[in-house]
């Protein structure tokens, strides 16, 4: 057994002493969908030369994990995911400014990088809606919804489901937007009519999308970029941008401060934000919409000109006393009022 | 004695002057470091000459110990110089690692001093200090005076200490943190741990209970659940006569080498709303689809599926090492089969069946991927500590609490079975002639466990074809359509100018194997030489040292890496970013399975055939080595065997800790979940299923069976 465990130690130790070898290296931390993350990082390998090692984490993940390395940070980029967390860490000083032109980009990617000193540059945007699942809605014989206000009707008893704000950002997106669509008070109404009608508040932002794919639910809340990519893979569903208008996520990527690594990571923030490194996504069914103007998209992708937006407020909502205050208010206001959710 | 204080002496002062002090970049068998004696590959020695004085300390305690053995003449000064000096050159060591750091000393009287994370020659000199010190604790009579003894107890509980109290210790504190940065203290605490929303009782009145008493109930029916199965499957291999043994095994084995997820996501397939099982109903009884998998119900069904096999491993070794002559006697004095099982048979499993029943409790409170998948609006402690960490508002003193009522739940459980146990001896391999039958069960018992071990066994049998079926189609549930292209996508390899791996799956697929190859051994080493400890050996502080060697498993793997991330990102202990901290995690994990496998097991081996081997004239090593382990063949194999496949399956705890040089399947798989790429997450956990049983079926081929008597064979 010793010797089984001396080899194997060696040739794990060589591995490692091969890896460091490599003269120029990046390591980024990925919040996007693995084969997107692979593919960009195997683009961006091809394009500099660049060594890159990267894993891919939620943002809630990076974010914890980045507070514990603080000073000492074991990854030189972050990339992708919601915007919110990358404020965040802007905020608290975990990432750092790169001077990267942005002045090419989208106007709301310019605003990401304004209202962080530079610190996070806007990647994409993702757009806030509902799916529905068309078999499950005319074995039920019920109303196709369309707008927010629709949702509380009470036809739709137990057959919504959305994520729980106090664990997904999707959801404290879709929080905020209704905040600001309708004021605070009545938001919070609607949204307790709403919660009447909600079987499961789960964990993950993607997870509602998901099971109503799979006809677990009749409608989701979430993301329409990753409605758009369920759709094309098969499942029979629609998908809605609400009447009364709806939020948006910003996707950010950020260099981590104190990284060892600064020039190639800042290779790898001008690389992701340029019209070639942007492009690729669809290959790979990324949805959302790009913050290159010269990157291409898709058709059937919801875009920006075609759904009715609000001016979110990234920096109110994103702001920590405001949501632990929405939070809190939620927790007491929806969750607390009950409703079809099943024990 | 004197010669194997002066052995370790030398090998530290060798270690101190030879070996570079602080970590090698590029790893210590590159050996760049030797090119630069002076830079980095500079020697605690060297180091000092240039200036490092704090590192003399540890270097003029070995020399003094080394000096305390040649010059003293009476044998207890010498042991207690020993004793002296090694705890000196442990504290001096430790208190300069803690007090200068990689960015300047936390004393401003050090002026600027930095030094980077400790290496190898700082842990070979730790190793020897530690060693003189056990030694010369031996030497003055402690551990029976055997120097074998207390330096595997020093060993044991510097490691525990290290890489258990030691990062738990980071985490932990933060409960005391005050709101709004206000610093620590005890007076949020205590409303904070006893608060009604964690302990709410409100589901007896049909509103929701709190994560705690969620938790709690989860916990005891799903420990009671899989030791009840677990007895059934080791009954049915042992004591009957059943045709299909083989079948079995696997079957039992199957859940435990499957990734996080795939359990859950193959019961949303058959019992989901949309369900197949679920249709079939609906179509043929017109039952109504309901949402009933997603909660206390559906958690459980899971976590019974996956924890079911480790009660089984537990139990076997138990249930077969019961000596036959017992049962013989009993029924030579009358009793029927019934009456032996529940009189003789059933009273000598209880340290089996206490200690399944305990770690089918704490991997059920531990346990992290089913109730996030299958959960519903059912909350439990794991999950909650989870998004008190990542959720949207980070709560770090609420992990750290609820992580409190989770150790305590295992603290609990713990003493409960300590209390059952009693002091009763259930030694039953003894050395003596023991050439006899096992009797069989009774046929009512012999029914009762068929009936409920093999429909358990042709539901994981449907299930598993099930998993096998969606990796084969283009999308699981809805089109049905053969393809290959999900093995294509993870696993692809061309062949142009040689071999390459250009599947997306292959790097992790290499780092993961690699890792638990490495730490299988070593955590089966580490758990049976703990167990050893615990029931072969009497020393002080045994019931807490006992307990701490627990505490890892009970602590949720969110909470260990989040540990691990913080205790060891900085000098004096660096090791994120490198494979050696997964290794680390996994060991110190998954090390209670292998003792309390090893208990179970020792306990049944007569301390008859200790005493007989030592005045045969063996020493405590040798006793261990020719007599003990040889005998202890299944629980080696279960402990192996276990934490081999918790290295590829777990997945909480690595979040935090693989890094993009090191990536875990598991942490690839969740991914793909998270994406909605369920073929290729399923096609990568058949493969790792595959790899799984390979190994596990290689490792039982190699370990093999122990001979207990001349024949196992079960009368008719």
């Amino acid at each position: 057994m010793t010797k089984k465990l001396y080899i194997s130690a060696l040739a794990l130790s060589a591995a490692m002493s091969a890896s460091a070898a490599m003269a120029e290296e990046l390591n980024v931390v990925c919040s996007n969908e693995q084969t997107w993350c692979d593919l960009m990082a195997q683009n961006f390998e091809a394009a500099t030369g660049i060594d890159v090692a990267m894993v891919r984490k939620s943002t809630g993940e990076v974010l914890a994990q980045l507070r514990a390395e603080k000073g000492n940070p074991k990854v030189d980029v972050w990339w992708g995911g919601t915007g919110d967390p990358h404020i965040i860490a802007a905020n608290e000083g975990l990432t750092q400014a790169t001077g990267v032109d942005v002045s090419g980009l989208l106007g709301w990617a310019q605003n990401m990088t304004n209202m962080t000193g530079g610190k996070a540059v806007g990647v994409h945007v993702g757009l806030l809606g509902f799916i529905y699942n068309t078999e499950v809605l005319a074995e039920k014989n019920l109303p196709v919804p369309a707008c927010w206000r629709d949702l509380a009707k009470p036809d739709y008893k137990g057959e919504i489901q959305v994520a729980n704000p106090n664990s997904s950002g999707t959801a404290y997106t879709e929080l905020a937007t209704l905040v600001q669509l309708f004021g605070e008070d009545e938001a919070f109404k609607l949204l307790a009519e709403i919660g009447a009608n909600v079987n499961q508040y789960t964990k993950s932002g993607s997870a509602p999308g998901k099971a109503t794919a799979r006809g677990e639910t009749t409608i989701g809340i979430g993301f329409m970029h990753d409605m758009v990519k369920l759709k094309k893979e098969g499942f029979p569903v629609e998908i809605v941008a609400p009447c009364e208008g709806t939020g948006y996520e910003l996707g950010a990527v950020s260099v981590v401060e104190g990284t060892p690594h600064l020039e190639q990571a800042k290779k790898w923030v001008e690389y992701v934000i340029s019209a070639e490194g942007q492009s690729p996504g669809l290959e790979v069914g990324v949805y959302n919409i790009p913050s290159n103007p010269g990157a291409a998209t898709d058709p059937e992708a919801p875009d920006m000109a075609s759904v009715k937006l609000i001016d979110y407020d990234f920096a109110t909502y994103g702001a920590s006393d405001t949501r632990e205050r929405l939070l809190a208010r939620w927790e007491k206001d929806v969750k607390g009022a009950g409703g079809a959710i099943e024990e | 004695m004197t010669r194997t204080a002066r052995l370790w002496s030398l090998v530290g002062l060798a270690g101190f002057i030879l070996l570079p002090w602080y970590m090698v970049p590029g790893g210590f068998l590159s050996f760049g470091w030797m090119a630069d004696p002076a830079g980095e590959g500079a020697s605690g020695l060297t180091s000092v000459l240039e200036g490092r004085f704090w590192l003399s300390g540890p270097g003029l305690a070995l020399l003094a110990a080394l000096a305390a053995g040649s010059l003293l003449k009476d044998a207890q000064a010498r042991a207690k110089a020993w004793v002296i000096c090694g705890i000196a050159g442990l504290a001096l060591l430790a208190a300069q690692g803690l007090l200068i750091l990689g960015t300047g000393p936390r004393l401003a009287m050090l002026g600027d001093a930095a030094q980077p994370g400790m290496g190898l020659g700082a842990f070979v000199t730790a190793l020897a200090l530690l060693f003189v010190t056990t030694t010369g604790i031996s030497a003055r009579g402690q551990g029976r005076g055997d120097a074998f003894v207390t330096g595997l107890v020093g060993l044991i509980v510097a490691l525990v200490g290290v890489f258990v109290f030691y990062p738990m210790a980071f985490i932990l504190i933060r409960a005391f943190e005050l709101k709004g940065g206000a610093g620590f203290g005890v007076s949020e605490f205590l409303p904070r741990f006893l608060s009604s929303e964690t302990w709410s009782l409100a589901c007896l009145a049909g509103g929701w209970c709190g994560p705690a008493i969620n938790s709690l109930a989860l916990a005891l029916a799903t420990g009671l659940g899989t030791t009840l199965l677990g007895l059934s499957f080791a009954l049915i291999f042992t004591r009957t006569d059943f045709a299909a043994k083989k079948l079995l095994r696997v079957l039992t084995i199957l859940p435990i080498i499957t990734p996080p997820f795939v359990i859950g996501l193959a019961l949303i397939l058959l019992f989901g709303r949309a369900g197949t099982i679920t249709e079939f109903l609906h179509w043929a009884f017109g039952m109504e689809k309901t949402r009933w998998l997603y909660g206390f119900w559906g958690v459980w069904l899971a976590q019974m599926l996956s924890f079911t096999p480790i009660a089984f491993l537990v139990l076997i070794g138990v249930v077969e090492g019961i000596s036959p002559s017992m049962e013989e006697a009993s029924q030579t004095l009358d009793a029927d089969r019934w009456q032996t099982f529940r009189r003789v048979s059933l009273p000598l499993m209880r340290p089996g069946l206490a200690n399944a029943f305990l770690l089918g409790f704490i991997e059920s409170l531990a346990d992290f991927g089913n109730p996030l998948v299958l959960g519903g609006n059912f909350n439990v402690l794991s999950t909650e500590i989870y998004f008190a960490i990542v959720g949207t508002v980070a709560d770090p003193a609420k992990a750290a609490i609820l992580s409190m009522i989770l150790l305590a739940m295992t603290l609990g459980a713990f003493l409960v079975q300590r209390r059952w146990l009693g002091r009763k001896s259930y030694a039953t391999v003894t050395g003596k002639a023991d050439n006899g039958q096992h009797a069989s069960l009774n046929p009512g018992l012999k029914w009762a466990c068929y009936a409920t071990a093999l429909p358990w066994a042709a539901f994981t049998l449907v299930l598993y074809a099930l998993i096998v079926f969606g990796s084969f189609v283009k999308l699981w549930g809805y089109n049905h359509s053969f393809t290959l292209a999900h093995y294509k996508q993870a696993f692809a390899i061309s062949f142009r100018n040689g071999v390459h791996f250009t599947g997306a799956a292959w790097d992790s697929y290499f780092s993961t194997l690699g890792i638990a190859a490495i730490s299988a051994p070593l955590t089966a080493m580490v758990g049976l030489a703990t167990a050893y400890l615990l029931v072969r050996q009497k020393f002080a502080g045994k019931d807490a040292f006992e307990f701490s060697t627990m505490l890892s498993f009970a602590i949720p793997g969110t909470v260990i890496g989040v540990a691990y991330v913080m205790a060891f990102n900085f000098p004096p202990i660096e090791l994120t970013g490198t494979a050696i901290i997964l290794i680390l995690v996994f060991v110190f994990r998954n090390m209670p399975v292998g003792v309390r496998g090893g208990i179970a097991a020792m306990s049944q081996l007569d301390k008859s055939l200790d005493e007989a081997s030592i005045m045969l004239g063996a020493n405590s090593f040798t006793t261990l080595r020719r007599v003990i382990l040889p005998l202890l063949g299944p629980a080696i194999l279960a402990a192996i065997t276990y934490s081999f496949v918790r290295a590829i399956t777990s997945v909480s705890a690595v979040i935090f800790l693989v890094s993009a040089r090191h990536n875990m399947a598991t942490s690839f798989i969740v991914g793909r979940v998270e994406n909605n790429e369920f073929g290729i997450a399923i096609a990568y956990s058949t493969v790792l299923i595959v790899t799984m049983l390979a190994a596990i079926l290689a490792l039982q081929a190699v370990i093999g069976r122990r001979r207990l008597r001349r024949s196992d064979r079960v009368a008719a």
